[in-house]
């Protein structure tokens, strides 16, 4: 870790507790990475986070930062952004915290359009529970409560949230880090509710389960099977089973949620 | 003990009665005195069975609730039956033309409410204040004065003249009988 | 100056307290009989430069609530019976991390959807032990709509005071009920603020150090230059999560301190002709009106009867038990459920007197006849 992102992280709460190989670290580095590119201001910053592996992120992270209950990290944030419109919300959450348990605050908060900015750290199973599957595990995959092969059918989260109002969507995966970054940088700045799902990696669980291999094996599958969304355009359902799909899906306009509830603070106040 | 007046108000959903209960009982404050209102009612905004209470007294009113009103309105025959026996003794019950009366030992005044709203007024909906008329004219338990207050602080802007209308046609309705 | 008197539903009285009090942020979820309370809210808290919003269920509501507080804004919910368990887990992460927050809880009949319209008491144990785990918790509890007011005031102050959850137990009598009532005036109230940390004097902010020795850590809210970590796992004195036994052990006892060690201050309750009493009604609510009227027929009568009104129904008033005078005999524990204030009555008494229940079940307010009836049915036979 270069030296200057350093003020960055609370640094006597390190080593922390990710297995050797996990991405999370990636991906709260690549968070990082965006927040110091933008020159962002430390204070005005506020990490939330869900329960599970990636959610003991904000204890790593030197800024306000609030560890929730589990899947209700984007209901806090909505009552911190709405108490401090000025703060810069974050949101870290996993598979299982984003879209099993926290599903109905996710897509509200993505049909409100509240400026937020959610980084779901999607490693196909729930970890900090030892390798149950979850809304994102594949459909035929392993976990520890699907020993005969999932046979639930898995999220889009994209999609889901491109359905549900969220105004920037887009997909990265901890091989493509640079890129990563760069979602994630315009993820921030974009007004309104903006989500970059993150294919992350768990060898110890979902690797292990799924006779994956290593980690760095695991690494070169994120290689081998993403295509860019230009590329999908142009192919079959057929040759995109088994791909992901990474890049930018969404990034429009839209009247944000504070700034439309300042507007009736006006109204009822009569000065509008 | 202190004196306290006993109203109900009772009907179906959608007749207003609620309503009626907020203006006696703000009137009542109006006046000076100590007032409640409570309200019973089911799932349904419109329809089924709805009533309001009031409770007017010199003194404190520590218990809330009605349970021997000396004047009970029923506007619907399903409301009278059920409510006509809790009617304190020296009560009066005051019934709605279009329900058929019924052998009860309680003074029953029977007066064409619903009809009053609908063809004097033109609106079947302020029958609640026709009958809020009719209550403050035959009881006295409010001077007209605050209820007239009342009406005018409670119901929807623009409709005051409306519903003071349908009050005071109630009034007459009344005086008329008396 | 206080205002003319007019005629008030109890639910409106409370969020004319919760803004009197400072509130500045609600959420909510619809749910009868508390729903006028958000409605007002959407209304009222704009005008006042406040935010209001409408979650997607009562987990965000509550969720959202701490997060506001967090960031500095005196917060609200108000939900009833299915509602509040469903908040239970966010509360008890209020209760953690020190949150100071409302939750207003008009209770219906239950369990399950149970007599969405119709009023019941019970939730007294919820209102204690909703959560899981070992916390602390204040409950009140209104019998008046001026009371409501009142006591949604002291909600907020008690909850910003001990950093604690505080849950306003109503019933769906007296949130319903339109009532006479002369609000205070607003200057004259004291509103408590929760207590900041002095930068002048710290030189490392540690958002769970108890740097005066009153159990109760200063609250910095986010954004505002000192960056601290909040977590719902138990913590030390850094907001870091530990698992040693001694972090343990010091934040619960801690977290019980704070309350207990104030429980003179917290505790709030009112005798009504105790003095010579030989038999004392106990009662909260709603049903307390109803109690009140029964010991007026009876005192005129010659009946040595009286009434502890409990305000403060959690942390358990005790002391209120201890000060009854000698002459009393016979204890009657008047709530609307099948008897659960009565288990808390009968530890305070330890077996000093003849403890009763009169228990009303069928969503019904109870009346003063069926209290006055107890009363001599227990004279009788005691």
């Amino acid at each position: 870790m270069r030296k200057s992102l350093e003020r960055y992280f609370r640094t006597d709460k390190l080593p922390h507790i990710w297995c050797p190989g996990c991405g999370n670290g990636i991906i709260t580095g690549a968070l990082v990475r965006a927040i110091d590119n933008l020159k962002l201001d430390q204070d005005k910053i506020c990490v939330v986070s869900g329960i599970g592996c990636s959610s003991r992120a904000t204890g790593y992270l030197n800024f306000n930062t609030l560890h929730t209950t589990h899947g209700r990290a984007l209901a806090f944030a909505t009552g911190i952004k709405m108490a401090r419109p000025d703060l810069k919300v974050i949101v870290l959450t996993g598979d299982g915290d984003c879209a099993a348990i926290g599903g109905n605050h996710f897509i509200h908060a993505c049909r409100r359009n509240i400026d937020i900015t959610t980084i779901i750290f999607n490693n196909s199973i729930y970890g900090m529970t030892s390798g149950q599957y979850s809304p994102l595990t594949p459909v035929g995959a392993y976990a520890t409560t699907a020993p005969y092969g999932n046979i639930d059918r898995n999220f889009d989260l994209c999609k889901l949230a491109e359905a549900a109002g969220a105004t920037y969507v887009a997909r990265g995966t901890v091989y493509h880090v640079p890129q990563l970054i760069k979602l994630i940088e315009k993820a921030l700045l974009h007004k309104g509710f903006s989500v970059v799902e993150t294919i992350s990696t768990c060898p110890t669980y979902f690797g292990r389960k799924n006779k994956l291999g290593s980690a760095v094996k695991m690494m070169e599958m994120l290689r081998d099977n993403a295509v860019s969304v230009k590329a999908a355009e142009k192919m079959s359902k057929e040759e995109l089973s088994g791909k992901i799909v990474i890049g930018e899906f969404t990034n429009v306009e839209a009247p944000e949620y504070t700034e439309e509830y300042m507007k009736i603070i006006k109204r009822a106040q009569g000065e509008e | 003990m202190e004196e306290r007046t006993e109203i109900r108000l009772s009907g179906s959903g959608g007749q207003g009665l609620i309503l009626a209960g907020i203006v006696l009982a703000e009137a009542a404050i109006l006046d000076g005195k100590n007032a409640v209102q409570s309200q019973s009612y089911g799932p349904e905004a419109r329809g089924g069975a709805s009533r309001a209470e009031v409770v007017i007294s010199d003194g404190d009113i520590d218990y809330p609730k009605v349970t021997r009103p000396k004047v009970l309105l029923a506007l619907t025959e399903q409301a009278f039956n059920r409510f006509k026996d809790s009617v304190a003794d020296d009560g009066i019950i005051i019934l709605d033309s279009s329900i058929e009366k019924d052998d009860t030992p309680r003074e029953i005044i029977q007066l064409p409410i619903i009809e009053t709203a609908k063809n004097e007024i033109g609106k079947g909906m302020v029958a609640n204040m026709v009958a809020l008329g009719v209550i403050v004219e035959l009881t006295k338990v409010v001077t007209k004065q605050a209820a007239e207050k009342a009406i005018s602080n409670r119901v929807p802007k623009g409709t005051e003249d409306l519903n003071l209308k349908a009050f005071h046609a109630g009034c007459n309705l009344a005086e008329k009988r008396v | 100056m206080s205002s003319s008197p007019r005629l008030m539903q109890g639910n409106e009285a409370c969020v004319e307290g919760a803004i009197a009090a400072g509130m500045r942020f609600y959420a909510g979820y619809p749910i009868t009989p508390s729903t006028e309370i958000a409605e007002i809210a959407s209304e009222k808290l704009p005008k006042v430069g406040g935010k209001f919003v409408q979650m997607e269920d009562e987990i965000g509501s509550m969720g959202a609530v701490i997060g506001a507080s967090l960031a500095g804004l005196k917060a609200m919910t108000a939900t009833s019976g299915p509602g509040f368990s469903l908040k239970q887990e966010n509360i008890g992460f209020a209760c953690l991390a020190e949150v100071p927050c409302v939750i207003v809880n008009v209770q219906r009949g239950g369990p399950s959807t149970g007599q969405p319209t119709l009023p019941a008491q019970g939730d007294v144990m919820q209102a204690r032990w909703g959560t899981h785990g070992d916390h602390p918790i204040i409950v009140l509890s209104p019998s008046y709509v001026g009371e409501v007011f009142d006591l949604t005031v002291r909600a907020f102050n008690l909850s910003e005071k001990y950093r604690v959850p505080c849950i306003l137990l109503m019933d769906e009598v007296v949130g319903h009920l339109r009532e006479k009532v002369q609000l205070p005036d607003p200057a004259t109230l004291e509103i408590i603020n929760r207590k900041k940390p002095d930068l002048s004097k710290i030189s490392h902010y540690n958002p769970y150090e108890d740097y005066d020795g009153d159990g109760i850590p200063p609250m910095a809210n986010f954004g505002e230059g000192i960056p601290f970590h909040v977590t719902g796992l138990i913590h030390d004195t850094t907001g870091f999560p530990s698992t040693k036994p001694e972090v343990t052990e010091a934040l619960i006892g801690r977290l019980m301190r704070k309350i207990y060690n104030n429980i003179d201050d917290i505790i709030d309750f009112e005798k009504y002709f105790t003095d010579d009493a030989e038999t004392v009604i106990v009662s909260f609510g709603s049903p307390a009106r109803s109690a009140i009227r029964a010991v007026k027929i009876l005192r005129n009568e010659g009946v040595k009867v009286g009434l502890l009104r409990l305000k403060t129904i959690w942390p358990f008033p005790r002391k209120a038990f201890r000060e009854l005078p000698s002459t009393v005999r016979n204890i009657i524990v008047a709530e609307m459920n099948y008897g659960q204030l009565i288990e808390p009555v009968e530890a305070a008494c330890a077996g000093k007197f003849n403890i009763f229940g009169l228990n009303k079940f069928n969503c019904e307010l109870i009346s003063p006849d069926e209290v006055i009836a107890k009363v001599r049915e227990v004279n009788k036979n005691a």
